[in-house]
């Protein structure tokens, strides 16, 4: 047991690790993510009394698209190197490269988040450091994670690895998309978690049905 | 105990879809041996090598490791092979030691470990440097150090003298001397006959998915090398 | 090649008999619907092309379990083979559907829950040929499409559930007073009877195309087959 979270740790050391060194992926996270936002700012014209749904759904936008970069590369390292490989001939059970993978995407899209969310905050003047709003976005970026890093496996080793991912990620991550603009948006009206409660069991059940489904599934992704 | 062979392959199939790859294979391999596979591309020498080493899953078969039995006993098996291949499996991104530090965790391994291998493998002095940075000669003597960074019983290695100068190549046959001096058993397949009749207590040579032709090296000499080559493919054909 | 089963004849004959038949039943023995009038007939066709359109996803997810589980490659022509047919029924359901919405509701589309939980099911069919399209290795290519039938199927009812709670105008169909004023409407014998005869003749006229289909694949995978054969023999 402890063997296997060692292994898991070791996986996220080793991603960020090498992360921390060229910081390519979280760069290119980060100016997409502001990019687009930027890029809604002008397309929608949204101004500072701008209705609160648009505003959930601009935000959720960017980080589903920002996200999807992110996975893409995580697993293109292991990859283009072999070292995919590597991680198939550790003497653990393979879920550890998918525990290990997934968190190390998590991660990364929190920090990216962290960094979007003030300056979301910022342009716009919607509150974002409300302790509910900040679980939602755990929640949904916790679905995500979960099947795109199962999925981001599934495509690296396809030909179309490219233009395949977002094609067939986004129609899964729809209920993550819908429960979490809806959370996000009652936040920004301030209405009271209670009334937003349906939303989050929706993320919640999101999240446990498909860990659960990826955790079984995840080995036949890595057979040959 | 040890008439029985460490490595037992009997009958093995591999399948691609409808390409047949391996065709009934029979194969032993005996503890401490040391034996080079040879054999034209697309004979099945990586196919073999990925099975044994786990990598892929038989089609049918029966592929036995000392007390394993392929491909149930998956992960407590990995603890006792090293595999290299043809890509280093290494992170471009992180230092030679990191590399070893990761692998180090993956397989438990004791930190003063990493040390003994870089000695072992002669990068002590390159340590902090960037696996981008390396040689392929480098990389693929560090690729060792990480095959043998848990103690493996069983070496697995897919050509491991590919791209490889001849400074770099003769590193590298010190570093599977030594490795194999310390009584692991050696699998290696190979393009060089006579690197690997050096290097290899036994040859084999793999022809459309069987073992076509055997021979210890001491019973080979260099000048034997070729016809042993031709005259397998040539029963191998007509099998 | 194996010749055309008998009962595959069979099936054609009777899925063209069964259809004609409904179409009788919708066009001549069904009453005109007193509100909505002649378009509302589009309805049985609509319902049942749908649910064959929803059925191929089960069975596509399932031959996707089967798959996993026995590694034998008739799952995966089977799912295939599903999730190309539902793919056309579907879209000939939502074709439908928007024949049926203009004049009701005036418009060509809504964002209702269930046209558009049917839209999103469209893509992830399109999505599992795309992802089959960019594998190479048969194999792997119907493992991955196993697991993502697999994946689609469990994601459909949350997508539902969440749109629903969203907002609806689409009719609820079968009974209820207020039903009326939404576009539905209660159904008496006749246009029971009418309804679960399109119904069972479509289902039928599914089984009998997906019949044809995994056809379609055996004869293909054996084709490859020999290709590549072929190409180890003259090695």
């Amino acid at each position: 047991m402890r063997a296997y979270f060692q292994a898991v740790g070791a996986v996220i050391w080793k991603d960020f690790r090498a992360e921390w060194r060229s910081r390519e992926n979280l760069s290119a996270m980060l100016v997409f993510a502001l990019l687009v936002i930027l890029i809604f700012n002008f397309a929608l014209e949204l101004d500072l009394q701008a209705k609160a749904s648009l505003s959930a759904g601009v935000l959720w936008t960017t980080f589903i698209f920002a996200g999807t970069i992110g996975l893409n590369r995580s697993l293109a390292v292991e990859k283009d190197r072999g070292c995919l490989d590597g991680l198939l001939l550790a003497p653990v059970d393979r879920s550890v490269i998918y525990f290990g993978k997934a968190i190390g995407n998590l991660v990364f899209m929190l920090l990216v988040e962290a960094i979007v969310l003030p300056v979301f905050s910022f342009l716009y003047g919607f509150p974002v450091f409300h302790p509910g709003f900040l679980m939602v976005i755990v929640l949904g970026s916790i679905g995500y994670a979960a099947v795109g890093t199962l999925l981001s496996t599934m495509v690296v080793q396809a030909r179309t690895r490219d233009i395949l991912l977002p094609i067939l990620l986004f129609p899964l991550t729809l209920p993550v998309i819908i429960a979490a603009v809806k959370a996000s948006q009652g936040f920004f009206q301030g209405l009271p978690l209670a009334e937003l409660s349906v939303w989050v069991n929706i993320l919640v059940a999101y999240d446990v049905i498909f860990l659960a489904v990826a955790f079984m599934v995840f080995d036949y992704v890595l057979e040959e | 105990m040890n008439d029985q062979p460490l490595i037992q392959v009997n009958k093995l199939v591999k399948r691609f879809g409808p390409l047949t790859v391996l065709r009934e294979l029979d194969f032993e391999v005996f503890s401490g041996e040391f034996v080079a596979l040879l054999g034209p591309n697309g004979s099945g020498k990586t196919t073999l090598l990925r099975i044994l080493g786990t990598l892929s899953r038989p089609t049918s078969g029966s592929v036995r490791i000392a007390s394993y039995q392929l491909p149930q006993a998956g992960a407590a098996l990995r603890a006792h092979l090293g595999v290299v291949s043809h890509q280093p499996l290494l992170y471009g991104d992180l230092t030679a030691e990191e590399n070893l530090t990761f692998y180090s965790k993956l397989y438990a391994v004791e930190g003063d470990r990493i040390r003994e291998v870089l000695d072992l493998v002669g990068l002590t002095n390159r340590k902090n440097d960037l696996v981008r940075t390396f040689s392929r000669g480098m990389q693929q003597r560090l690729t060792i150090g990480r095959a043998i960074l848990h103690n493996p019983r069983i070496l697995l290695l897919d050509e491991p003298h590919t791209g490889l100068d001849q400074e770099a190549g003769e590193i590298l046959d010190s570093v599977l001397q030594a490795v194999a001096l310390e009584g692991r058993t050696v699998l290696m397949t190979s393009h060089d006959l006579v690197r690997a009749a050096s290097l290899a207590t036994r040859v084999d040579l793999l022809s459309r998915g069987k073992i076509a032709a055997s021979a210890p090296t001491s019973e080979l000499a260099a000048s034997d090398l070729v016809g042993f080559y031709r005259q397998g493919l040539q029963e191998g054909a007509g099998a | 090649m194996k010749a055309k089963p008998k009962a595959l004849t069979g099936l054609d004959i009777l899925s063209v008999v069964m259809i004609l038949v409904a179409a009788g039943l919708v066009f001549f023995y069904a009453p005109v619907e007193v509100m909505m009038g002649a378009v509302q007939k589009v309805f049985y066709f609509h319902v049942a092309t749908a649910w064959v359109g929803m059925l191929g996803f089960l069975v596509a997810a399932v031959a996707g379990v089967l798959y996993l589980r026995r590694n034998e490659q008739r799952w995966d022509i089977l799912g295939h083979s599903a999730v190309e047919i539902s793919l056309v029924f579907f879209l000939i359901a939502i074709i439908m559907g928007s024949i049926w919405a203009r004049p009701i509701w005036n418009t060509w589309w809504t964002w209702d829950p269930r046209l558009t939980t049917a839209a999103i099911v469209e893509l992830i069919y399109a999505a599992y040929l795309l992802l089959r399209s960019g594998v190479d290795d048969s194999e792997r290519r119907a493992r991955f499409s196993a697991i993502y039938a697999i994946f689609g199927f469990l994601s459909v009812p949350l997508t539902f559930i969440s749109i629903r709670l969203l907002r609806t105008i689409h009719p609820v169909v079968i009974g209820g007073a207020e039903a009326a004023s939404q576009g539905g409407f209660n159904m008496d014998a006749p246009m029971r009877t009418a309804f679960f005869f399109s119904l069972a003749a479509f289902s039928v006229f599914f089984v009998d195309l997906l019949w044809h289909r995994i056809r379609l694949g055996e004869l293909s995978a054996s084709v490859d087959s020999l290709r590549v054969k072929s190409y180890q023999e003259g090695r």
